[in-house]
């Protein structure tokens, strides 16, 4: 694929890994912001190329992870009801609630969809009149302006059948937040390509100047990551904290104004619970009072949700990058992809997941001498 | 999409009664008039062969002395239709590779349907003519079947089992506990193209391109191999559901063995990975339904990958790894960047995502 | 978060209010909402995510930034040539800049490295 392929390019990786070898002469810890740039880096082995004093620390920047656990619990109460259709993105279906998860309602009769966009939720609720169509909008900034259209055009089409479960996350408070924590490690951040690809990055540079941390906005493909990471190490090197765009072809700085425009027609701030994390002032959007009709919180009036997250799950530990998924006691005994404990097992952006299903627990030895192949 | 018309009723004995009736009814599948009705009209043309045409409860088969392989698979496939074959395509063939992969030459198989009340008769006609047309091409015979009707609503329209018997291969023993260190892996083709195509009708999800299931019956192909390199050949799987992913990794646990793989010589066709990446699926976990896994001795896998590709189901087949006695029932690719990862089996359908 | 992956515009519709394009990406296509990228014309690259194009891939940009890479981290092979070790150095950024001083995004990099030696 075209503008994709190309990033991708082992020969030219390790050629620019070499690179970091070379610029590197003490220990630094960075961490990604997003999700799937933890996905890519796990997945094709980034870390496994940088030098032994680089340390990727994986941020919480998986919205599945974070979405809180009594918000679970709430789309599972409306996806159980029925006349409703429940539509969401794949990523949510197996994150537990505290009793069961999106998968197992719909085993038991729910009308559970999976949709690869919101306007296909909007499109469902125009062809099933009678049923309310609920869409659970998880995500960061990057998902908000699809959310934000879909809820647009619901209202401008009179759909009186169709609503948002929002819960969106915002990157630079929790940017904010993870600098302000006492334990924090991380010495500079590769800032999400995607959300500033809306946002664009005319945020960053207050938070570089007072945390004194370099920001480099990167991209998810593997030659994208190692050129951020690159960046991140020369300016730590430095001493310097500027913010530098290295994924200059799909992020500007002011982003699409097109999109904020829309998202402050429709969203307002608030505070938001991150899972394992707590309450982070002003750290989500939710729908505002010209929207407030289309909110499903509203429109299904819940009580008597029990939550209750499990005694054993380290996610926030996690999450807040305070300890690696191998060092959670739970982390592949009573905690697998198959009996998650937490989200971060769950999600397929989740860093216990990527470690599982990468074979983190394998030693390094064990996984660099693998593979002679002989084919 | 098969243009399935309606069926010819003129050879109907009541062509008036069903003629009304162009959907499937409860008394289709009460044994009595309606019933026979099908299986004289619909199932016995399309199927036609001796054994199949006595009608009896049971079919009398010959099969030689020896040992004798049997299957059996159930087929829930929604849609029933789709890019490059069919719920009946699929009843035969899956049956037929099973066998094929365990080293038998397969014979005869059963087929028996549930139908959903409603179901479109130019729906089953359809399905039983792309059974037909899978059984010649894969010269087996449809020996034996049966027909339920549940009522409306309690049914995805039709399902289908099937089960086949096959005669054992002479000097030939091949098992998933059998593969050995040392061992090349061969795959037959491209990877993911049945579950892409699944995927690109799949109600919200769908996407157009040329991507078209690889549903076939391998074991014309598998002869070939067997043929030229015979007990060479430890271990054969077809790799449906969960794709090349969990099959080696079943193997690998079966024979207690590590496999080693090189990502870059997986072949995936481009569209399919234009679709996955799409999607945010992973081709190796992708189901596919027309391709197979062989794990060879090593000096025999050239002659092996030789004879695939001589095959006309086997064109891009190629070496895609190595069995070895490091990191027992683990499956470790090199990746593009020259880095390992473990691929692990995955845990129940792969999901689309969008992080 | 956010899977968004680059495809073309083929062919552009309004449905309703909505403007749609179809866009392919590797030879798959789907319909996707352009609303946000009003700039975005037939045969541009755009980046998707769930459905709607959030940004025009800056071809030219994509382009340098391939070269760039591929330059790097060559400098410890024997087969590099003096010319291509000197156009390397050009637009390395700690010999471009070593007290730290200015500014070094992709942008500036690019000029350095046009007014560097040939290539």
């Amino acid at each position: 694929m075209k503008y994709l392929t190309e990033f991708r390019n082992g020969e030219v990786a390790q050629r620019m890994a070499r690179e970091i070898h070379q610029v590197a002469t003490r220990p630094w810890k960075i961490m990604e912001i997003c999700g799937g740039q933890t996905h890519s880096i796990i997945r094709n082995g980034i870390d496994q190329m940088l030098p032994a004093g680089i340390e990727m620390i994986h941020g919480p920047g998986c919205p599945v992870c974070v979405t809180p656990l009594a918000l679970i619990d709430k789309a599972l109460a409306i996806a159980a009801q029925p006349g409703v259709i429940f539509c969401s993105f794949g990523d949510m279906l197996r994150v537990p609630g505290t009793d069961a998860d999106l998968f197992q309602i719909k085993g038991r009769g729910g009308d559970v969809r999976v949709v690869y966009s919101p306007l296909d939720a909007v499109e469902l609720a125009v062809k099933n009149p009678e049923k309310q169509v609920v869409f659970f909008g998880v995500g960061f900034e990057t998902t908000a302006p699809a959310n934000a259209m879909s809820v647009h055009l619901a209202k401008r089409r009179g759909l009186k059948n169709f609503s948002l479960l929002v819960s969106h996350v915002l990157v630079p408070p929790a940017i904010e937040a993870i600098m302000s924590s006492p334990e924090n490690k991380v010495q500079a951040f590769l800032a999400a390509g995607h959300v500033c690809s809306v946002m664009g990055y005319w945020e960053y540079p207050s938070l570089a100047a007072e945390f004194e941390i370099p920001i480099v906005v990167t991209g998810f493909e593997p030659l994208d990551l190692l050129d951020g990471i690159r960046r991140a190490v020369i300016q730590l090197e430095k001493g310097e904290h500027r913010v530098e765009n290295a994924y200059e072809r799909i992020v500007t700085y002011a982003g699409n104004l097109e999109a904020q425009r829309l998202l402050g027609e429709v969203f307002e701030g608030t505070d938001r619970a991150w899972r394992g994390i707590g309450v982070i002032p002003r750290s989500g959007w939710r729908l505002n009072h010209n929207y407030r009709d289309f909110d499903a919180e509203e429109r299904f009036q819940l009580s008597g949700i029990h939550t209750e997250e499990s005694p054993l799950c380290k996610a926030g530990d996690v999450l807040r990058g305070a300890i690696k998924p191998a060092e959670c006691p739970a982390f592949g005994k009573e905690c697998t992809p198959r009996h998650p404990l937490g989200a971060t097992m769950v999600s397929s952006e989740g860093a216990c997941a990527a470690y599982f299903n990468y074979g983190r627990f394998l030693s390094a030895e064990e996984l660099a001498s693998a593979g002679a192949v002989n084919a | 999409m098969p243009d399935h018309g309606a069926p010819d009723f003129s050879m109907w004995s009541c062509p008036l009664q069903l003629a009304d009736y162009p959907t499937i009814v409860m008394g289709h599948g009460g044994g009595g008039k309606l019933g026979n009705e099908l299986v004289e009209h619909l199932f016995l043309p399309a199927f036609r062969n001796p054994a199949l045409e006595n009608l009896g409860d049971a079919a009398i088969l010959e099969l030689g002395s020896g040992r004798l392989a049997m299957s059996t698979d159930s087929f829930v496939v929604q849609p029933l239709f789709f890019p490059g074959g069919s719920i009946g395509a699929l009843a035969v063939n899956g049956t037929v590779n099973d066998l094929a992969v365990s080293g038998a030459e397969p014979k005869y198989l059963s087929a028996s349907f549930i139908l959903e009340e409603g179901f479109p008769l130019a729906q089953l006609a359809a399905i039983v003519s792309a059974m037909a047309d899978a059984a010649a091409e894969a010269g087996v015979r449809i020996v034996t079947g049966d027909t339920k009707v549940v009522e409306r609503g309690h049914g995805d329209g039709c399902y289908i089992n099937t089960a086949g018997v096959g005669v054992l291969r002479q000097g030939i023993n091949v098992g998933p506990n059998r593969a050995q260190v040392g061992d090349a892996v061969l795959v037959s083709g491209t990877i993911g193209d049945h579950g892409m195509a699944i995927m690109s009708v799949r109600e919200g999800l769908e996407f157009e391109s040329q991507i078209r299931s690889d549903c076939a019956a391998l074991n014309g192909m598998i002869a070939n191999v067997l043929e030229a390199v015979g007990p060479a050949v430890h271990t054969m799987r077809d790799p449906t559901r969960g794709g090349l992913a969990s099959t080696l990794n079943e193997i690998a646990t079966a024979a207690t063995v590590g496999i080693d793989i090189d990502e870059a010589k997986v072949p995936v066709r481009s569209e399919v990975q234009s679709a996955c990446e799409l999607l945010g699926l992973d081709p190796v976990y992708v189901a596919n339904e027309g391709k197979a896994v062989f794990f060879v001795a090593p000096d025999s896998s050239d002659r092996a990958l030789e004879v695939l590709r001589a095959s006309s189901l086997g064109r891009d087949a190629a070496r895609i790894g190595v069995v070895t006695a490091q990191h027992p029932r683990m499956l470790v690719a090199r990746t593009a960047m020259g880095a390992n990862r473990v691929i692990a089996t995955e845990i129940g359908e792969q999901l689309p995502r969008i992080c | 978060m956010c899977l968004a992956i680059p495809g073309k515009v083929e062919q552009i519709t309004t449905d309703g209010d909505v403007r749609i394009g179809r866009v392919n990406f590797g030879g798959v296509v789907k319909n996707v909402c352009l609303d946000y990228v009003p700039e975005v014309a037939v045969g541009d690259y755009t980046i998707v995510h769930v459905g709607f194009a959030l940004s025009k891939i800056d071809e030219q940009s994509a382009l340098e930034t391939l070269d760039l890479f591929r330059k790097m981290g060559a400098l410890d092979e024997e087969l590099a040539s003096e010319e291509e070790a000197f156009a390397r150095a050009a637009i390395a950024p700690q010999s471009a800049c070593p007290d730290g001083s200015c500014e070094l995004t992709g942008k500036n990099l690019r000029d350095i490295s046009k007014g560097g030696s040939a290539e």
